[in-house]
């Protein structure tokens, strides 16, 4: 076993190498102060400095414009984190579901393994905003008795589409389990879906969590794409305000909305990614 | 008595190669039986055919005189009853030792999650590894690791155990610890078999063992028989190789 660390002094060869390590680490954190600074400080010089910089502040950094626009951009931001919540798990499930059909083996499940694979093809080859218009425009033509709204057909034109990239991803994860995993699930008398649901998805999952995390990114800025169908969202909001006032202002404040709103999931995802980087060394 | 473990004619082909040629071998209940042969001559094949996960191309195998190879008997109901560990451990990294160990008792014998652990860490203890119970299983040793995946086999408590070269990827002084393992499963009456490179090992825990080659057994006795005094001259002539001159 492990002996215990109590009775243990570092000699003096040790001391001087921890108290090199600390030197070098102040020494590096001076340098980046410094050139971040340097790099800063130029930067602002090359852009102020500018002829036309005068009336690019006006068009697009007036704050009382700012202010005028903003609780109406952050209503669409709103709509934009709702359906991002609602569009990210339905696309996660969906996806997740026809990955699983996909795996699927014997001849009776041919046909829904034929439709999991075209249903990918087709909705990762056709573009969102197509899907999105047939949808919300296409299909309330039909007059069906108890019509959705748009806004919720605009959500399930983003669920369609971005299931087929997640997808792809989750099998990816899936075939990336090595058979021999199946294959000690199966010898231990663990049925094929019993193996999958305990052995191959935990470890699957987890080996894609970050590329999942960074579709839902991307998914966040295409959400917006709803009001193509009427619903306003942030950035339709700021079109409207930026109309209004002449002025570009808005958009300047949607983007910075946008940006704060990604930085947590952003993190999140680096963060994933970082704690399956040390796993694999891990190992 | 009728055998475990009874393989008549077994036939099973990779494309054009032949591996396992009508072979036959029945083991009997508490028997531990030792498959040696030349590297390619078809031992993993034949634990997998055992433990259905190959399809065989001919014959039959019986498992406690019921027909296992019988296309309408669930393969999970089989596996059930048979333990198999691999050269490569196979435990599932995203699991703990102990639910590496629990996990079939729970998911497939439907046991309560406490009784399973308590089993489970009765084993550990057994194994001296009671401390490592909540370990992953990249944090265990090669040795730790094998003998993890010998105690997941055998809390399904299973009528025949089948080990392929549960010691081929360990350190030498790794070894000694798997077969002191093995030993104690021996003593309590476990039917096993084993594929081995090892022949010192064969002769510690066999009590019969089978020279394979040409897809059948060739050979089989005693280990002091077929390892010391083989008559047949392919058996002689594998011993012969593996032999320091
Ligand atoms: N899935 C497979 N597809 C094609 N050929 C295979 C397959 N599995 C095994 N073989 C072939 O069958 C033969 C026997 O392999 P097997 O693994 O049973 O040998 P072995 O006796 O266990 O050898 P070793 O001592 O090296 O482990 C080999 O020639 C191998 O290439
Ligand atoms: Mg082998």
């Amino acid at each position: 076993m492990t002996r215990s660390d109590t009775a243990f002094t570092p000699s003096a060869v040790q001391l001087d190498r921890v108290a090199w390590r600390r030197r070098q680490t102040i020494r590096s954190i001076l340098v980046a102060a410094l050139s971040t600074a340097v790099l800063g400080a130029l930067l602002v010089f090359a852009v102020t400095g500018a002829p036309g910089w005068d009336r690019v502040r006006q068009s697009f950094l007036d704050p009382s414009i700012a202010a005028d626009a903003l609780p109406d951009v952050l209503r669409g931001l709103w709509l934009n984190i709702r359906l991002l919540v609602f569009c990210a798990l339905g696309s996660l499930g969906l996806g997740l579901v026809i990955a699983l059909l996909r795996t699927l083996r014997g001849p009776v499940f041919f046909p829904v393994r034929a439709l999991a694979v075209s249903y990918t093809y087709t909705f990762r080859g056709l573009p969102l905003i197509i899907v999105i218009y047939v949808l919300t425009l296409g299909v309330p033509g039909l007059r069906l008795q108890g019509m959705p709204s748009v806004l919720v057909l605009g959500g399930a034109a983003l669920v369609l589409t971005y299931s087929g990239y997640l997808a792809e991803v989750f099998r990816a994860g899936i075939e990336s389990v090595h058979p021999s995993q199946v294959a000690a699930a199966r010898s231990l008398g663990l049925t094929y879906r019993q193996a999958m649901r305990h052995v191959v998805l935990p470890q699957a999952v987890r080996r894609v969590a970050p590329p999942l995390l960074n579709d839902t990114v991307a998914l966040q800025k295409d959400v917006g794409l709803v009001s193509l169908a009427g619903p306003i969202d942030a950035v339709r909001a700021a079109q409207i305000s930026t109309a209004e006032h002449f002025n570009y202002t808005p958009y300047i404040v949607a983007g910075v909305l946008f940006v704060l709103l990604a930085i947590p999931l952003i993190a999140v995802t680096d963060w994933v990614t970082l704690r399956a980087a040390r796993r694999q060394a891990g190992r | 008595m009728t055998a475990v473990l009874a393989c008549q004619g077994v036939r099973k082909v990779f494309g054009s190669s032949v591996v396992l040629d009508g072979l036959d071998l029945e083991v009997a209940e508490h028997e531990v039986v030792a498959l040696i042969g030349a590297s390619g001559s078809g031992k993993s094949t034949l634990l997998r055919c055992v433990n259905l996960l190959e399809e065989l191309d001919d014959g039959t195998i019986h498992l406690d005189g019921s027909h296992i190879t019988d296309p309408r008997v669930n393969p999970d109901l089989v596996r059930r009853k048979i333990g198999i560990v691999f050269q490569s451990y196979n435990l599932f990294p995203h699991l703990s030792v102990l639910d590496n160990i629990t996990l079939a008792p729970v998911r497939v014998h439907k046991r309560s999650v406490s009784s399973a652990r308590a089993q489970a860490l009765e084993l550990l203890t057994r194994i001296g590894l009671a401390d490592k119970a909540s370990a992953y299983p990249d944090r265990l040793s090669g040795g730790q690791q094998q003998r993890v995946a010998i105690v997941r086999a055998l809390v399904n408590a299973p009528r025949l155990l089948l080990l392929d070269e549960v010691t081929s990827a360990l350190d030498p002084e790794l070894v000694g610890e798997v077969l002191d393992l093995i030993s104690d499963l021996k003593r309590d009456g476990m039917t096993m078999v084993l594929a081995t490179h090892e022949m010192n090992f064969a002769r510690q825990v066999a009590d019969r063992v089978c020279f394979l080659d040409g897809g059948r057994i060739v050979e089989q006795g005693p280990p002091s028989q077929v390892l010391d005094a083989p008559v047949e001259p392919r058996t002689q002539q594998f011993l012969r190789r593996l032999a320091p001159a």
